[in-house]
């Protein structure tokens, strides 16, 4: 699938892209800061879906709250901008309902695996027909940088002012745990394999998590120490990741205390949607 | 002259979205972007090689390369 970062170059390119096919134009510029990741998370995301050929009435993309979810507002799909951790609700509710529409989760981590912990949760354990992707930016980034669930140890957040205690989640370990049939990684650094890796997930058939690293330069970024929005890209996306692919070939020193990118977990489990059309035959008196 | 002139991208720059982040000045590999004031500018538009990596990282849709 996704070759390794350095050989971008070579592929095929996607680009230049007609985003104004897929977007709601008079909405721009986003409300997201300078440098925000969430708008190159946005733009992969959206060449992903031209690649897959699903009109764009097919759609529906969901949100919670968070800079994140703001993502619905600014595309022409069906979209819903719901509570703070019930995306994975509302589009369980929408998937029944329409079994044939393809229903994108948009999340931040703050909304997928604090709040919306359990949803999350439960969501990848029916493996209903979704695709998840969350933005992973370590940060509450819309209320003002709390740290999340997914800031690293020692880092300072406006609730962590000398160090953050507390030992972060690995979305993609977690969803697999609970049960989710497709699991990835991406960054927005690499934004061609990012959106090689949204394709993969948008075609898998049951739940799929796409955990994206971007930056929040804005909060995290200066709490930290960073200098800019490049600086966070390339020490916490470029250098602080690897492909899953190039692992074996590599000295362990190398992948030690790096998050893995690429596809982590790809199976076949019987989908929700399905189970559920079936227990309606039986409960009409079917076999 | 003029076929090596013809062959220049065009890089197409929209001010009213471009938030002046410098991702695409600092990614991109030949040194063509600068940021002036509140603006990305091209300083070196001959040594542009399409790679797009400025397009695919620029997070506010505002920068794109066209042949
Ligand atoms: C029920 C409820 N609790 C708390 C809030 C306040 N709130 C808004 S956004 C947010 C966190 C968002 O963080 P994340 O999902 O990581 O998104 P980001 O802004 O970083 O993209 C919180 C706590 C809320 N809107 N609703
Ligand atoms: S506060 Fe952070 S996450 Fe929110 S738009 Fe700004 S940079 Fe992005
Ligand atoms: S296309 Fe590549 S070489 Fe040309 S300006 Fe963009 S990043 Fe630089
Ligand atoms: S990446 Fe986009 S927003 Fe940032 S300076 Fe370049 S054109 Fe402007």
């Amino acid at each position: 699938m996704s070759e390794p970062a350095v050989k971008e170059k070579k592929q095929k390119l996607s680009v230049p892209f007609n985003y104004d096919k897929y977007m709601r134009p008079h909405k721009l510029p986003h409300i997201w800061c300078p440098g925000c990741g969430h708008g190159i998370v946005l733009k992969s995301l959206l060449r992903a879906v031209e690649a897959t050929g699903i009109d764009k009435d097919n759609i529906c993309m969901v949100s919670g709250i968070g800079c994140s979810s703001r993502t619905p507002g600014y595309v022409d799909f069906n979209t819903m901008h719901t509570l703070h951790g019930r995306a994975f609700s509302f589009a369980t509710g929408i998937k029944l309902a329409k079994p044939e529409m393809k229903v994108i989760v948009i999340s931040g981590d703050g909304d997928a695996l604090a709040i919306g912990g359990n949803h999350f949760i439960h969501t990848c354990r029916r493996n209903i027909d979704l695709t998840a992707i969350v933005y992973t930016n370590s940060t509450y980034g819309m209320t003002g940088g709390q740290y999340s669930p997914t800031t690293p140890i020692g880092d300072i957040a406006t609730t962590s002012r000398y160090g953050n205690i507390e030992p972060p989640f690995d979305a993609c370990e977690m969803a697999k745990a609970a049960g989710a049939t497709f699991v990835a990684r991406g960054t927005a650094y690499h934004t061609l394999e990012l959106e090689k890796t949204i394709l993969a997930a948008l075609q898998h058939k049951g739940m799929s998590v796409v955990d994206v690293i971007d930056a929040c330069p804005t909060y995290y970024g200066r709490m930290n120490k960073f200098k800019s929005a490049t600086h966070m890209m390339e020490v916490i996306e470029k250098d602080g990741t690897v492909n899953v692919k190039q692992v074996d070939k590599l000295p362990p020193e190398k992948v030690q205390g790096k998050l893995l990118r690429g596809i982590l977990h790809n199976v076949e489990r019987p989908e929700y949607c399905q189970q559920y059309a079936n227990i309606i035959e039986k409960a009409k008196g079917g076999k | 002259m003029g076929e090596a002139a013809a062959k220049l991208p065009n890089i197409v720059i929209h001010e009213k979205l471009c938030k002046a982040c410098s991702i695409c000045v600092d990614f991109c590999p030949t040194n063509v972007l600068e940021i002036k004031g509140s603006c990305v500018a091209v300083k070196n538009l001959a040594a542009c090689t399409r790679c797009q990596l400025c397009d695919l990282r620029c997070p506010d849709f505002a920068i794109q390369i066209f042949d």
